[in-house]
C-alpha cells in the first residue's frame, strides 16, 4: 500500500497494470525498434478510455482525479515511457481545451478527444526555438475576415505524425497565441522525425505551415495569451504526466535489475549477493519511491487547485527524470553486456529516460525555475521574521 | 469584499514570487519583468480558489490582471457577474 493512494487508486492501478502488461510491454521493444506505434494499438488504449482520462464524464470522458491520472502514467511509463507521448499531449491539448476553450470549441473537440476519434499534438518548439517559447517564430496574420495565416515551422512534435488536431503556438503581431489546427488544414506538409535516440515510438513530426488559414472561433484563448495562460498550463500538464512516468520507468528499471540479480551467478554466487550491486539497488529502490512522494505531492496539490501546484510539478518532474536516467544506467551497468543488446529492454530504458531531460522543460530550466523559487521564498519568510521582531 | 483586502491579500500572495521589495498597486507586474510567465497560471490559480471564481478566455484580457488595483477591480466586477 502507497501512502496517498486510496483503496480504489489501488484497484486503478491493478487494472492499468494488466492492460500494460497485456497489450504494450509485449510489443514495446518491436514499436521501438520500428519506431512506430500501430493504429491497432491507439485503438486499443482508446476503447480502453485512456485518452479521455482527465475529460470530464460530461464529454464522455473518464473525469480521473489527478492521482488517478499519474497512476495510469507509471503504469505506461513501465510498459513504455515512449507511449506516455500520446498520453501526454493529448492530455496537453485537451486539458488547454477545458480551461480555455470556448463553450463551442469544448463541444466541438472533447467529446472527439475523450473516444480518441480525434488523436491531437502539441505543436511549441520550433528549429530555432526550444527552451525560450515566448519566441516562437511561427506567425499568424489576420487576413480581412478575421482570420489567421498561419507560416512557420514546428519541430520535435511528439504524436505529429498520427494526430488529426495540433494546438499551435505562433506570433500575432509578436503577441504568443494559440489555435487549433485542423490535420486537413490545406498548406499544412507533416514531416516524420526519424532516426531518434530515444523515444522512438512516438511518432514525431515537423510540421511545415505555407499560408494555412485558421478561423478566428479556432483560436484558443485570446491573443497574447498563447504562452503565459495556454501553452503554460499545458506543460504543466505535460510535466505531471511525465514525472509520474519516469516513477513507472525507474520501477521498470528496478524490477528488471531485481529480476536479472536473482538469475545470474558470478564467482560462484547470485548478482544479488554482490554488495555493490545491492548498493545500486538500493539507490533505485529509495529513489524511485521518493520520485513517487513528490509526484503524489504535486497530485494532491492538484486536486486541491492549490497555486503551488506548478512549482511541486516542476520539482517532481526535475527529480523524477533524473532519477529515471540514473536508475536506467545502472540497469544497464548491472546488466553488463547483455544490457546493451536487443534481448533486454533495459538499453531501450537508458535512451527513452535521456529525452525525459529534455521534454516539456528541460533540466536546466527545472534548475532556473526551482532555484528563483527557492531564493523568493527565503526573502519572503526573512521579510515577514523580521516584520514579526518589529 | 473590499477592494483593499482583495489587493492586500493579493499582494501578501505576490510577494512570495518576487522575494523581499515592495509593490505598489498600481505597478505593471507582468511588463514591469516583476514576475516570470509561470506566474500567470499560478495567479490564476490563486484566484480561482481564493475567491471561488472560474476565470475562463472571455477573462483573458490584460487590463484584468496588470496590476494589483486592476486584479482587485477583476475580483470584484467577477463576483458581482
Amino acid at each position: 500500500m502507497t501512502i496517498g493512494f486510496s483503496e480504489q487508486h489501488e484497484l486503478s492501478k491493478q487494472k492499468f497494470k494488466f492492460f500494460v502488461s497485456e497489450h504494450i510491454v509485449p510489443f514495446a521493444n518491436d514499436w521501438d525498434n520500428n519506431e512506430t506505434f500501430p493504429r491497432e494499438a491507439v485503438a486499443k488504449i482508446a476503447k480502453e478510455g485512456i485518452l479521455g482520462a482527465i475529460i470530464p464524464k460530461q464529454f464522455g470522458g473518464q473525469e480521473m482525479d489527478p492521482i488517478t491520472f499519474g497512476i495510469l502514467c507509471e503504469e505506461f511509463g513501465k510498459g513504455s515511457i515512449s507511449l506516455i507521448s500520446l498520453l501526454t499531449v493529448h492530455g496537453m491539448v485537451s486539458q488547454s481545451i477545458l480551461k480555455w476553450g470556448t463553450d463551442q470549441q469544448k463541444e466541438k473537440f472533447l467529446p472527439k478527444l475523450a473516444s480518441g476519434e480525434i488523436l491531437s499534438a502539441f505543436a511549441l518548439s520550433e528549429p530555432n526555438v526550444g527552451s525560450d517559447p515566448k519566441s516562437v517564430e511561427t506567425v499568424a496574420t489576420q487576413d480581412s475576415n478575421g482570420d489567421f495565416i498561419l507560416n512557420g515551422r514546428k519541430k520535435w512534435i511528439s504524436c505529429g505524425q498520427i494526430a488529426d488536431l495540433y494546438l499551435v503556438v505562433a506570433q500575432v503581431d509578436t503577441k504568443p497565441t494559440a489555435f487549433l489546427l485542423d490535420r486537413k488544414t490545406l498548406g499544412l506538409d507533416v514531416k516524420p522525425i526519424t532516426g531518434l535516440y530515444g523515444f522512438r515510438s512516438a511518432m514525431l513530426a515537423e510540421l511545415i505551415f505555407d499560408n494555412c488559414k485558421v478561423k478566428s472561433s479556432d483560436m484558443l484563448g485570446r491573443v497574447g495569451f498563447g504562452f503565459s495562460h495556454v501553452a503554460n498550463a499545458a506543460l504543466d500538464h505535460g510535466r505531471y504526466c511525465v514525472g509520474w512516468g519516469c516513477v513507472g520507468l525507474g520501477q521498470a528499471c528496478l524490477d528488471a535489475s531485481l529480476s536479472y540479480t536473482s538469475k545470474r551467478k558470478q564467482f560462484g554466487a547470485y548478482l544479488r549477493k554482490h554488495q555493490l550491486i545491492q548498493k545500486m539497488i538500493a539507490d533505485m529502490a529509495t529513489n524511485v519511491r521518493a520520485a513517487r512522494a513528490l509526484c503524489l505531492q504535486a497530485g494532491n496539490l492538484k486536486q486541491m487547485g492549490e497555486p503551488d501546484l506548478i512549482m511541486e510539478t516542476s520539482i517532481a518532474k526535475y527529480f523524477a527524470s533524473k532519477m529515471a536516467l540514473n536508475a536506467a544506467n545502472d540497469a544497464v551497468q548491472i546488466h553488463g553486456a547483455n544490457g546493451c543488446g536487443s534481448e533486454y529492454p533495459v538499453q531501450r530504458y537508458l535512451r527513452d529516460a535521456k529525452i525525459t531531460e529534455i521534454i516539456e522543460g528541460s533540466s536546466q530550466i527545472q534548475q532556473i525555475i526551482i532555484s528563483q523559487s527557492a531564493y523568493h521564498r527565503f526573502l519572503f519568510e526573512s521579510r515577514n521574521a523580521r516584520k514579526e521582531k518589529g | 469584499m473590499q477592494h483593499k483586502e482583495i489587493v492586500d491579500n493579493t499582494s501578501q500572495f505576490l510577494q512570495q514570487y518576487v522575494g523581499e521589495r515592495d509593490i505598489d498597486p498600481e505597478e505593471e507586474i507582468f511588463s514591469s519583468g516583476l514576475v516570470n510567465s509561470l506566474f500567470a497560471m499560478q495567479l490564476v490559480l490563486f484566484l480561482e480558489k481564493e475567491y471561488n471564481l472560474k476565470i475562463d478566455h472571455a477573462d483573458l484580457d490584460l487590463q484584468n490582471f496588470k496590476s494589483l488595483n486592476s486584479i482587485g477591480d477583476f475580483v470584484i466586477s467577477k463576483k458581482q457577474s
